[in-house]
């Protein structure tokens, strides 16, 4: 139990860190049937803004700050990159959302001269704190009930107010929507707005864990929030944290994997840690054999 | 009064709709009626803004709706009932009615009633989920769903379509019912024979243009009409 303790711990919070941004693209995709290429990036440039802000301000202004700014960002690139794409064919989207990537990544590489900056130390959650024999950061712990906070109060919205009923309503049907006086392009500014604020949200706690931030230090959780989302079943919210929290605590496993074999006194050394990305990939591909919508997705319903 | 003159649409790379009028004064049923592909959907959807129109007009109360987006033509007291239904299958019975009050922002519990009376099979499943009613429920919805607006028109798009006999007859009724309490009708149908009986004016629309109009009754006894929508060979 001590040796795998930590591991889990931290495969929970990573998964937390991973919920939060795969709902962004669960939501985005529900809606638009479009896969959001730069909301990795756009949680990418929360930590990066987070850095600067907290240069010159204290951390509990810069926080709510930068979270606001964030919000920006996200609902600005659905307005300037994908709006005007509404009626053209998806894969141009597609294509649009993989240039705004860049766009951010090579914008923040020119601002950070491409150099690592390191993240502010926010009090409080970047505290050491003992579980059991485990040491590890508050982070760690508070993250995986922040998140569940977080998705509660997110379901609530959208089951039982009128803009969540405008959202479910959007997904399914356009022109019924807009038949209804549902302006479209309120709702899915709407869903772009909710998908950042949980991306800045996650980058707080994601990048608390870690040192730095660089201009592609969104790429990979947000490559494995995505997977998440497509494990949990696109589109479905549920299906996206519990997808996040599985690759988070599987990947993690994999790491301590050798630690926990020698316990029963298998010693090996051949570093499957290495491969905690890989393993994850491979889990990802049987679950898509067994059920191609994922463990909650919908029949492929593709909207026309 | 509604009112299209020398509507022209293209739609799917054809002119779906070359140049049609038609009035659609208050208090009245007013029909559409020929055979598929005739352009009479398309000519509903350029009404509700949901495809753009080539030229002509659309006014209504001599103000143009030309150019304004649905939710515009929406508040503006005009709405649809859409071909197939097209209830919002995941939400609830009420939810799909609260949704067509979206525009909305008085209480809408007598509303909810007075389709609930309306349509007393509704509210037996009021929180079953749209996507799980019979087909003739599902019509029921969409047009209480429609009636949540308040519209001063309502546009309905096949309404009969795919529906039993009995049902169909039940549609129709409603549509009498819904007119008798004040809201203009335009009913697009390719059950002429009933379109036509229920209707105070009616259009015959043939390959994108009105080729024959007169009152219902004129036209379930004209020899054309006869001929080709209520399938009576001439004698």
């Amino acid at each position: 139990m001590s040796v795998v303790l930590p591991y889990l711990l931290s495969g929970i919070s990573v998964g937390g860190q991973y919920a939060l941004i795969a709902i962004g693209y669960t939501m985005v995709y529900g809606i638009l049937r479009l896969i959001n290429f730069a909301h990795g990036d756009v949680f990418m440039v929360a930590g990066v803004m987070m850095v600067y802000m907290c240069a010159s301000m204290p951390w509990y202004i810069a926080m709510p700050l930068m979270i606001v700014f964030t919000v920006l960002i996200g609902f600005a690139i659905e307005r300037v990159a994908y709006m005007p794409l509404r009626s053209a064919p998806r894969m141009s989207i597609m294509i649009s959302a993989i240039g705004v990537s860049y766009l951010l990544q090579n914008l923040v590489a020119y601002i950070t001269g491409g150099l690592s900056q390191q993240y502010p130390t926010i009090p409080f959650i970047s505290d050491s704190i003992n579980i059991g024999p485990a040491n590890t950061k508050v982070v760690t712990v508070i993250t995986p009930f922040l998140v569940i906070a977080l998705v509660f109060a997110l379901v609530m919205l959208i089951n039982h107010t009128k803009i969540g009923m405008a959202m479910r309503a959007v997904a399914k049907d356009y022109d019924t929507a807009q038949l209804m006086g549902i302006r479209i392009n309120s709702v899915i500014s709407t869903t772009f707005v909710i998908g950042s604020f949980l991306a800045a949200i996650g980058s707080v706690l994601y990048f608390s864990n870690y040192t730095g931030v660089t201009y592609t230090s969104g790429a990979m959780p947000g490559l494995k929030a995505f997977v998440a989302a497509v494990f949990g079943g696109i589109g479905s919210i549920p299906g996206a944290v519990i997808g996040a929290f599985i690759i988070g605590i599987s990947e993690n496993i994999v790491k301590g994997f050798e630690a926990m074999l020698a316990v029963f006194g298998i010693n090996s050394n051949i570093g499957i840690a290495t491969f905690s990305d890989a393993v994850t990939f491979a889990l990802l591909i049987i679950i898509l054999v067994v059920k191609p919508t994922g463990l909650f997705g919908e029949k492929a319903t593709d909207k026309v | 009064m509604l009112k299209i003159q020398d509507l022209v649409v293209n739609y799917g790379g054809i002119e779906a709709v070359k140049g049609v009028s038609v009035d659609v004064p208050y208090g009245s049923i007013i029909t559409l009626v020929g055979a598929n592909g005739a352009g009479k959907s398309t000519t509903l959807r350029a009404i509700a803004g949901l495809v753009k129109a080539k030229s002509g007009s659309i006014t209504l109360d001599d103000e143009e709706l030309l150019g304004m987006s649905t939710t515009d033509i929406v508040a503006k007291g005009i709405t649809m009932v859409p071909e197939g239904r097209r209830v919002f299958p995941d939400l609830t019975v009420l939810e799909n009615l609260k949704i067509g009050a979206y525009l909305r922002k008085d209480d809408l519990k007598d509303d909810i009633e007075h389709v609930y009376d309306l349509f007393p099979r509704l509210k037996e499943r009021s929180w079953q989920a749209a996507g799980t009613l019979s087909g003739g429920e599902q019509q029921m919805l969409a047009v209480g769903r429609a009636l949540m607006s308040k519209p001063k028109i309502i546009m309905m798009d096949e309404p009969s379509l795919g529906l039993a006999p009995i049902i169909v007859q039940g549609i129709f009724d409603i549509i009498r019912e819904i007119h008798r309490q004040g809201t203009t009708v335009l009913l697009i149908e390719q059950n002429a024979n009933m379109a036509l009986k229920a209707a105070d004016y009616g259009y015959v629309m043939e390959t994108g243009r009105i080729s024959l109009q007169g009152s219902g009754e004129e036209l379930l006894t004209n020899e054309h009409v006869k001929e080709l929508y209520l399938g009576k060979k001439k004698a």
